[in-house]
């Protein structure tokens, strides 16, 4: 049976040199970089190599990085740790509907706390408008936190507008850019963003590393203590393997970032015209001109979400919904239900998303599976 | 077994897994008959509480481990708003009707053995198989029987009356010839990651908690009187709900005699009717109407027959004659008096060991009471 992996928005295959990195660093360089003698500097050069890489992927200095665990780590630290430190500007935060669950549910959490957020709503497209952004800050919002691109549908939100609006009003603006990480190029020096979520292993690196950009001057509560790496910010050992396979995974990435979202492109347009050859009746969840290349997000009218993805997954095909699971099984998706008020839409949806190793024959014969399967 | 003309490595089974001992075994047998098995997990309630526990997840978690280990895929499917329309929803209005629903039959019927078999189906299964404790045996006819569990104590066929002919056909019990020892003793030699977990018990969604509050959650209470059959009050109670027929346990009579029960309700007048003794004389019936037959050969009986029939979970079979009616209803003629006879609950009909299916409880007619048939 065939394998056709086009889940790369949930993860990505290790690139063969990131995965040569990490094996490097756990045979020949166990040191622990705070540590003083010659296997810890080993490991500390190494550290800031990779450090410094990562940084300049974005326009950063290498005092601007702090290494986490995930994405979610980063966002959880970019939000709450903000929020905390700067508690006395005021309480209120903005973010939107369709923000991943690592930013949503730290929201929710806040506003358990006492915080106030406000959810921003989302057009058609999935996206928010700025004009909407500036008409709900108040004298109390001291952060705004949106996604760069939507992990479910690959909508870009309007970042540049929205950070300029934050600028003007001194008020910090996070965006997790982990989906647009590798394809889109991000300079936070012509962007104004204060704090920016990346993450490894959805561009090729290994899980387990990520990175929270941190503008020069921002005060964060540090999510874990204990030691003083990563300034105080974020105690615990570093994960060198992983952050030296991260910092060779973003390098390939911005190297061959146009060719990549060249084929990405071509291959969601391969597969529509697939779909529309087999006479699929579909329709594309998300926007037309702002969207990641990869992602490719399908309406098909009358499927069951759930049943789908495991007829997919018999034919060798991994896909998924992009939404949450409980307990294995699909929960609507909130992106969905956001951009369309329609329960019937979101549960007849199906996220592929297209990564290196993927093909034109591979996406004719997904097309083709979703004929077989709709004709059942 | 079902005889079938496909090899076992040609015919696909799934397996509806709960995450207990009895679905793990049901999945490790038929691949050790060589089956192509996918394992399927069951969400038909969300209980997660406010720290953000569910025993879905826990059961899911218990699901992967045994799949895992025996190297079959595995899914999830959720059934949470079919299974509120068509059993919760039936819950809460036999409840609000006086009656005792049997929520564990209606899921069979409208879940596990038609969207859940529907589902299967869709994925391109041959058959469903569940770790029911209940046989299948197809006749020269080709039609399918249904017969008691080996195990006595477990046999389920009363929770599976209402299956059909069309489900039956594509339904696999494979612990069925199996004593529910014999089913732990496998699960421990194949090294089952849920040997030794505990048999769940009651309704499935409201678990191990509190029946009272549960049911008090979605029911407003209406507390009134209790009574004995000639009127007299012997105290409150906390809403008709609450009670069930035969019932002893928390009616807090005190007094001198023998223990109070719970004889009947007055929905009314919203009245209990307590009596003392066990066998107190208002328990008994000589006989019960009941309605939505299901038959399972598919063949409506017009004629008065004898059989033997349950009126609960696990009692021991009693001897009856089957008097239909013209309207599809019937009349069940006890052949000793019973006791505590149920409204809501269903008597299902057996031949020896055969199945032949059943019905709901509507009315108990009290010993001594005319009855014309």
């Amino acid at each position: 049976m065939q394998k056709i992996y086009v889940d790369h928005a949930a993860t990505t295959p290790v690139h063969p040199e990131a995965a040569e990195a990490v094996m490097d660093i756990l045979q020949n360089n166990f040191g622990n970089p705070s540590s003083i003698h010659q296997h810890g500097r080993q490991a500390r050069k190494q550290l800031d190599e990779a450090r410094e890489k990562l940084a300049s992927s974005i326009g950063a200095v290498p005092d601007e990085i702090i290494l986490t665990s995930s994405g979610t780590e980063a966002d959880n630290l970019a939000i709450v740790g903000y929020v905390h430190a700067n508690k006395q500007k005021g309480n209120h935060i903005i973010t939107t509907k369709v923000e991943h669950h690592a930013v949503l549910h730290t929201c929710e959490k806040l506003e358990r706390d006492g915080f106030s957020v406000t959810y921003l709503p989302v057009d058609k497209d999935g996206r928010v408008n700025p004009e909407e952004v500036e008409a709900s800050i108040t004298d109390e919002t001291t952060l705004i936190t949106i996604m760069h691109g939507n992990n479910e549908v690959g909508t870009i939100q309007p970042v540049t507008a929205i950070a300029a609006i934050a600028h003007n009003y001194g008020i910090a603006f996070h965006t997790d850019a982990v989906q647009s990480y590798g394809l889109i190029d991000i300079d936070v020096k012509s962007i104004p963003v204060t704090m920016m979520t990346v993450s490894s292993h959805k561009i090729n690196g290994p899980k387990g590393a990520a990175l929270l950009y941190t503008e020069k001057g921002t005060k964060l509560t540090p999510s874990v203590t204990g030691g003083e790496q990563e300034r105080k910010r974020r105690a615990g050992t570093e994960n060198l393997p992983a952050v030296a396979g991260f910092a060779v995974a973003a390098v390939l990435a911005q190297k061959d970032m146009q060719n990549h979202y060249k084929l990405y492109g071509q291959l969601s347009e391969h597969f529509i015209t697939s779909l529309t050859k087999n006479e699929v009746p579909f329709e594309v969840n998300g926007s037309n001109q702002n969207k990641l290349p990869h992602i490719l997000n399908i309406f098909l009218p009358g499927i069951d979400v759930e049943s789908s993805l495991v007829q997919l997954d018999m034919a060798g095909i991994s896909a998924s919904s992009g939404s949450a699971c409980t307990a294995g099984s699909v929960e609507p998706s909130h992106v969905l239900q956001a951009m369309f008020h329609d329960d019937q839409r979101a549960s007849s949806s199906i996220r592929f998303s297209f990564g290196l190793d993927n093909t034109f024959e591979d996406v004719e014969y997904i097309a083709k599976e979703i004929k077989r399967i709709m004709n059942r | 077994m079902l005889n079938t003309t496909k090899k076992p490595e040609d015919t696909r089974v799934i397996v509806g897994m709960s995450g207990g001992v009895d679905s793990s075994v049901t999945a490790a047998l038929l691949k050790d008959e060589g089956y192509e098995v996918i394992g399927i997990f069951m969400k038909n309630w969300d209980d997660t509480d406010e720290n953000g526990v569910c025993t879905a997840t826990e059961d899911y978690d218990d699901v992967i481990k045994v799949c895992n280990q025996l190297d079959i895929p595995y899914y999830a499917v959720n059934f949470e708003q079919k299974y509120w329309d068509h059993v919760f929803t039936y819950f809460l209005d036999e409840y609000k009707s006086g009656r005792t629903p049997n929520p564990d039959i209606v899921c069979n019927k409208e879940i596990k053995f038609k969207a859940f078999l529907h589902h299967a189906l869709t994925l391109g299964a041959d058959y469903l198989a569940t770790g029911h404790y209940a046989q299948v045996r197809m006749e020269k006819d080709g039609t399918v029987s249904m017969l008691r569990g080996k195990d006595d104590n477990k046999d389920q066929t009363y929770f599976l009356n209402q299956l059909n002919q069309e489900q039956l056909q594509k339904v696999m019990f494979p612990l069925g010839g199996l004593m529910k020892q014999e089913v732990r003793d496998i699960a421990h030699e194949k090294g089952l990651s849920t040997a030794n977990k505990k048999d769940s018990t009651g309704i499935c969604f409201i678990g191990e908690r509190n029946f009272k509050e549960f049911l008090q959650s979605y029911l407003p209470a209406q507390p009134g009187q209790m009574v004995t059959e000639d009127g007299v009050v012997k105290g409150q109670h906390e809403g008709l709900m609450y009670y069930t027929l035969g019932q002893r346990q928390g009616l807090g009579i005190g007094g001198s005699g023998e223990p109070w029960f719970v004889l009947d309700k007055n929905l009314n007048e919203n009245k209990l009717i307590v009596g003392q003794g066990f066998h107190h004389q208002g328990l008994y019936s000589e006989g019960l109407y009941a309605s939505d037959f299901n038959w399972i050969d598919d063949v409506v009986r017009q004629e008065p027959f004898s059989c033997t029939a349950k009126f609960r979970y696990r009692q021991m079979d009693q001897g009856v004659t089957v008097h239909p009616k013209s309207n599809g209803e019937a009349y069940i003629a006890f052949d000793e008096p019973q006791r505590a006879i149920t409204p809501g609950q269903a008597v299902v009909f057996y031949e020896d060991d055969v199945c032949l299916g059943g019905a709901t409880i509507e009315e108990a007619v009290k010993t001594g009471e005319s009855v014309g048939s």
